[in-house]
């Protein structure tokens, strides 16, 4: 293991994949988050008995969009977007390129994610906002969204996690960083050292975003 | 002063329907306390609903000093139910404000400026003898101080109408007491006009100047609590008064027959049973009695077994000729239906 500092590939290679990883994970759940929240609000507010019900626009966003989605394993999924990352990129190569598909595989699951932390929202706080006169934006952001808010960031720590084990898959198809180091280094050259660092780094990685989560979440919470 | 007139709610279960409120008619005049008390499923939870336009009225209207709510078109509605202030049972406080947060959440809506929102919280805590809590969160507060809260947070928007919706079954009867007494005191300080639904009757005796008997979505008794005590007959009298159920004693008076007797008022300060065994030269038992002050007057239920013998229809006149009533009932019979809940 004291080749760790002398070995070649992690030396030049390393920190470049480091950063990538990095890029791809924050450009995706910035993504994901930004599409994502708003799109879990919307499946709940106009589901069935929600604050504003839209049953046709309801299911055809469930159902077709949001399930499909997400019935498509990741790896073909990630495949299959590849020229829509290009149209969106201009390339299909690197980080940048990555985070489309990325974004569009998590969506759904954290859109699905909020959903269900907007459902766990206590009814009776929503009639006492609506009682008070609040209007349905105000039950949202008032109520919905704060209320939820420590759940909200544990959804968000989950995906983010989710996101690291997708960006090393995205790695081997041209997205870089850690995934792509223990793929053509770790794998395909038998470089062990290589493999075991990256295998460390990601754990790390998971375990300080799971962390800083879960100290976020339970920050915010009051109950 | 609310007045609620002929409301009738009809929801479509399938191809069902069902009548939750068949033409509920009720008025409270300002600054007075009216109790809605039914058995669960009577309607309580729907006439709520309606009450604060959670859910319109299939026909019918509620009007609050004239001004009509249940027709106003959407747009208008916000304005509307913030003239209805709402106790729920749970408080339904939001966990992520403080008690100060919490009341100030109806004035933010409507963009009141900071400093008078952080005026008039003081206010309405130190109303509610919650001076020194801003700051507390819900889970840091019992359930009588998350009540008190509740009912600040009512108040806030100024309503004329305070509605609350079981505001005391969640709470231990010595809180219970205290949230009425609260309740009761608003009243008269701020010229409120108070709802309360419950199916406590404690609830009803405790802090309403009149009661409505709901069941099955119409109101089947209703009137000033001092009225409906003195009825025999009525089932929110025998709520209102409940007698234990009683074996005959056996005994001397072990076959004689069984009267209920009620007086209420003045009668209720006459020595009515001496009287009776004086006059009539005979010996009675009391199986079961409820003795109560409703409305600021005083009510007694009785049930009584006269010796065996006794001319039961003279000492019937006897009674009725002092202005109570009484009325003959089986004499091994558990008494019969207490009416709502006791």
């Amino acid at each position: 293991m004291n080749d760790i500092f002398s070995n070649p590939v992690l030396v030049r290679a390393l920190p470049e994949a480091i950063v990538e990883t990095l890029q791809m994970v924050g450009i995706s759940a910035f993504f994901t988050v930004l599409v994502g929240l708003p799109l879990g609000v919307f499946l709940h507010v106009t589901a069935p008995g929600g604050l504003r019900p839209m049953p046709v626009t309801n299911r055809i966003l469930s159902d077709v969009v949001v399930n499909i989605t997400r019935s498509i394993p990741f790896a073909i999924l990630m495949v299959a977007l590849i020229p829509l990352a290009r149209a969106l990129t201009g390339t299909s190569l690197g980080p940048v390129a990555a985070s489309v598909s990325l974004s569009i595989g998590t969506i759904p699951f954290f859109a699905r994610l909020v959903e269900s932390c907007l459902r766990d929202v206590h009814h009776g706080k929503i009639d006492a906002a609506q009682v008070m006169g609040s209007t349905n934006m105000q039950v949202i952001s008032k109520v919905m969204l704060r209320e939820s808010l420590p759940a909200l960031v544990a959804a968000t720590t989950t995906t983010v996690v989710t996101l690291v084990g997708y960006s090393a898959m995205a790695g081997l198809v041209g997205g870089g960083g850690l995934g792509k180091l223990a793929y053509n280094y770790g794998f395909q050259r038998f470089d062990v050292t290589v493999m075991i660092v990256t295998i460390v780094l990601i754990v790390v990685l998971v375990q300080v975003i799971q962390l800083v989560g879960e100290r976020i979440s339970r920050g915010l919470d009051h109950r | 002063m609310i007045t609620v007139t002929d409301l009738r709610k009809v929801y479509r279960q399938g191809k069902k329907e069902v009548v939750a409120l068949d033409g509920v008619t009720l008025s409270v005049p300002k600054g007075s306390v009216h109790g809605i008390i039914g058995h669960s499923g009577a309607g309580k939870s729907t006439l709520v609903r309606c009450l604060t336009l959670l859910d319109r009225p299939t026909s019918g209207s509620v009007s609050i000093d004239g001004t009509e709510l249940s027709s106003v078109r959407d747009s208008e509605i916000r304005a509307a139910r913030r003239r209805i202030g709402m106790v729920f049972q749970h408080a339904n406080l939001m966990d992520s404000r403080t008690a100060a947060g919490n009341v100030a959440h109806p004035l933010e809506l409507v963009r009141t400026p900071k400093e008078k929102i952080r005026t008039r919280v003081a206010e309405l805590l130190k109303l509610v003898g919650l001076e020194g809590f801003e700051n507390a969160y819900p889970s840091q507060l019992s359930g009588g101080q998350r009540q008190r809260v509740g009912i600040a947070r009512a108040l806030a928007s100024d309503p004329e109408v305070l509605l609350c919706d079981e505001p005391t079954s969640a709470l231990d009867p010595a809180t219970t007491d205290e949230i009425l007494d609260l309740i009761r005191d608003l009243t008269q300080r701020l010229q409120l006009t108070v709802l309360i639904i419950t199916h406590e009757m404690n609830v009803v005796k405790r802090v309403c100047d009149s009661v409505s008997l709901l069941s099955r979505g119409r109101i089947i008794e209703h009137g000033a609590l001092e009225d409906v005590a003195g009825e025999l007959d009525s089932k929110l009298a025998r709520a209102l008064l409940p007698l234990p159920p009683s074996e005959p004693l056996h005994g001397a008076l072990q076959r004689g027959p069984v009267l209920e007797i009620l007086f209420s008022g003045d009668s209720a300060k006459e020595p009515v049973l001496t009287g009776v065994a004086r006059h009539f030269d005979i010996d009675l038992n009391v199986l079961a009695g409820s003795v109560e002050t409703l409305g600021g007057q005083q009510f007694g239920h009785l049930r009584v077994q006269l010796a065996e013998g006794a001319d039961f229809d003279a000492v019937l006149r006897y009674l009725h000729e002092r202005g109570i009533s009484a009325k003959r009932v089986a004499a091994d019979a558990a008494p019969a239906d207490q009416g709502a809940t006791s």
